[in-house]
């Protein structure tokens, strides 16, 4: 029988080789929504070093990314906006010079991991062209307009906050916590996926995330 | 003699045609969620996966799952929907967003556009600024004040801050004036009443032309 389901944090961050020093890891979250804080704690408490993160923003306060951020173990930050309200700890790494940053335009971003998802090594897009964040980049013209080619992203963990799931690693997704998580759970080798709540099954019509792209899931309890 | 920011957004709304798909940029021009117009109904979409986005939630009522591209708590229309990431791009960068609205550092006359970075010690943070402007059918800038603080117009020749995206800029609403960007430059639209067409020039970084139907708009009333 094919189930997912694990029984706490310990257990689904075991046995994990791809979570190791110098991984890439995705982690979904928009601002607070959609951020799977519990995974992310986790992931701390493993200690790694020089880990590659990639996530829309780049953390606040002083929990989620943050958190991992503040322990030391990200290298670099691949993000789209890491200048959000209370992105204390980010600044101060990044003013120091302890940590290298990729800005890419939020789009390209969403869909370099849908490519890395869906096997599409690099894609064009009008997105950036004439700016410095297309500054050194391959360009083509396309019926009269200029676009720039963009490379797929491809990581070893991706860390996924979902509403329900069933034993398949079926998904569904909480309102705009949606955001990143289902794009990022099929672009990773290990997908670990934290949910509020386990059901028998998610019916078909509503599936988000089809259980092929989840390796493991815990149970976290609804949104505190 | 000039216009506050609710009488800015509330033109903005005014301008914006029946059925239009419109997104809103982080600021400003979320205030024109605040203006919806009697027979007519246009649909707004927020970057992280919303469409139909609704005014703030009354006190008490925020749902933390359910935000916009600002990090906001907002609502959810009848007939809205969730989607994520890589779709929500593909609204923008497919062409079926209809109006992208947001704010700017500087407007060139060509239609240039930069609004993502600044000189100085802070990260660079684009979020989808880059994909609007590059994927929606028009772009209209809203400005709180058409000079900054130091007097400096934000309307120039060329801008001399790292480019957003190039001649992509289609109106600007300012504190001052409506000014529609074409193949001859800057052509204002209307002016604020009391301000004279001298005087707006001499805030204004590149000629400009005024249109034959140039109309007033009156200014708002401060309280004495």
């Amino acid at each position: 029988m094919i189930d997912k389901r694990v029984k706490n944090l310990t257990e689904i961050v075991a046995a994990c080789p791809d979570l190791k020093d110098g991984a890439t890891i995705l982690v979904g979250g928009f601002g607070d929504a959609g951020v799977p804080e519990r995974l992310i704690d986790t992931v701390r408490d493993l200690d790694l070093r020089g880990l590659t993160v990639v996530s829309n923003n780049a953390g606040s306060g002083d929990y989620g990314l943050a958190t991992l951020l503040k322990a030391g173990s990200v290298a670099k930050m691949i993000c789209s906006f890491p200048r959000s309200a209370g992105s204390v700890v980010f600044e101060e790494l990044y003013q120091a010079g302890k940590i290298e940053l990729e800005i890419v335009p939020q789009g390209t971003l969403a869909e370099r991991i849908r490519a890395g998802g869906a096997g599409i090594p690099a894609f064009y897009t009008a997105t950036g062209y004439g700016t410095p964040l297309a500054a050194g980049k391959e360009t083509r013209e396309f019926d009269g307009r200029h676009y720039v080619l963009e490379r797929a992203i491809r990581a070893d963990i991706a860390l996924i906050h979902a509403r329900t799931g069933d034993r398949w690693g079926n998904l569904t997704y909480p309102k705009t916590a949606r955001n990143f998580n289902p794009i990022m759970a099929m672009a990773a080798s290990t997908t670990l996926a934290e949910v509020r709540r386990f059901v028998d099954q998610v019916p078909p019509e509503e599936v988000i995330t089809p259980g092929i792209f989840v390796t493991r899931m815990v149970e976290i309890g609804e949104r505190r | 003699m000039k216009l506050a920011q609710s009488d800015i957004a509330r033109r903005v709304a005014a301008d914006i045609p029946h059925g239009a798909y419109v997104n809103l940029g982080i600021g400003m021009p979320m205030l024109v969620a605040d203006y919806p117009q009697p027979g007519r109904e246009f649909v707004l979409h927020s970057e992280n996966g919303l469409l139909g986005l609704g005014p703030a939630p009354s006190k008490g009522q925020e749902d933390y799952d359910l935000i916009n591209a600002g990090k906001e708590p907002v609502t959810i229309l009848p007939g809205g929907s969730y989607f994520h990431h890589a779709d929500s791009f593909a609204m923008i960068r497919g062409g079926h967003i209809d109006i992208s609205i947001l704010g700017a550092y500087q407007v060139a006359a060509n239609g240039d556009l930069a609004n993502w970075a600044l000189p100085g010690p802070k990260p660079p943070a684009v979020g989808g600024a880059m994909d609007l402007v590059a994927g929606a059918r028009q772009v209209w800038v809203m400005l709180s004040a058409h000079v900054s603080k130091d007097g400096t117009p934000k309307l120039v020749q060329r801008c001399d801050l790292p480019l957003t995206g190039l001649a992509c800029v289609d109106r600007v609403y300012s504190d001052l004036a409506v000014i529609d960007i074409t193949a001859q430059g800057f052509v204002v639209t209307d002016i604020v009443a009391g301000l004279s067409e001298g005087e707006l020039r001499a805030k204004t970084g590149a000629p400009l032309l005024f249109s034959q139907q140039c109309r007033l708009m009156p200014a708002t009333q401060v309280a004495a």
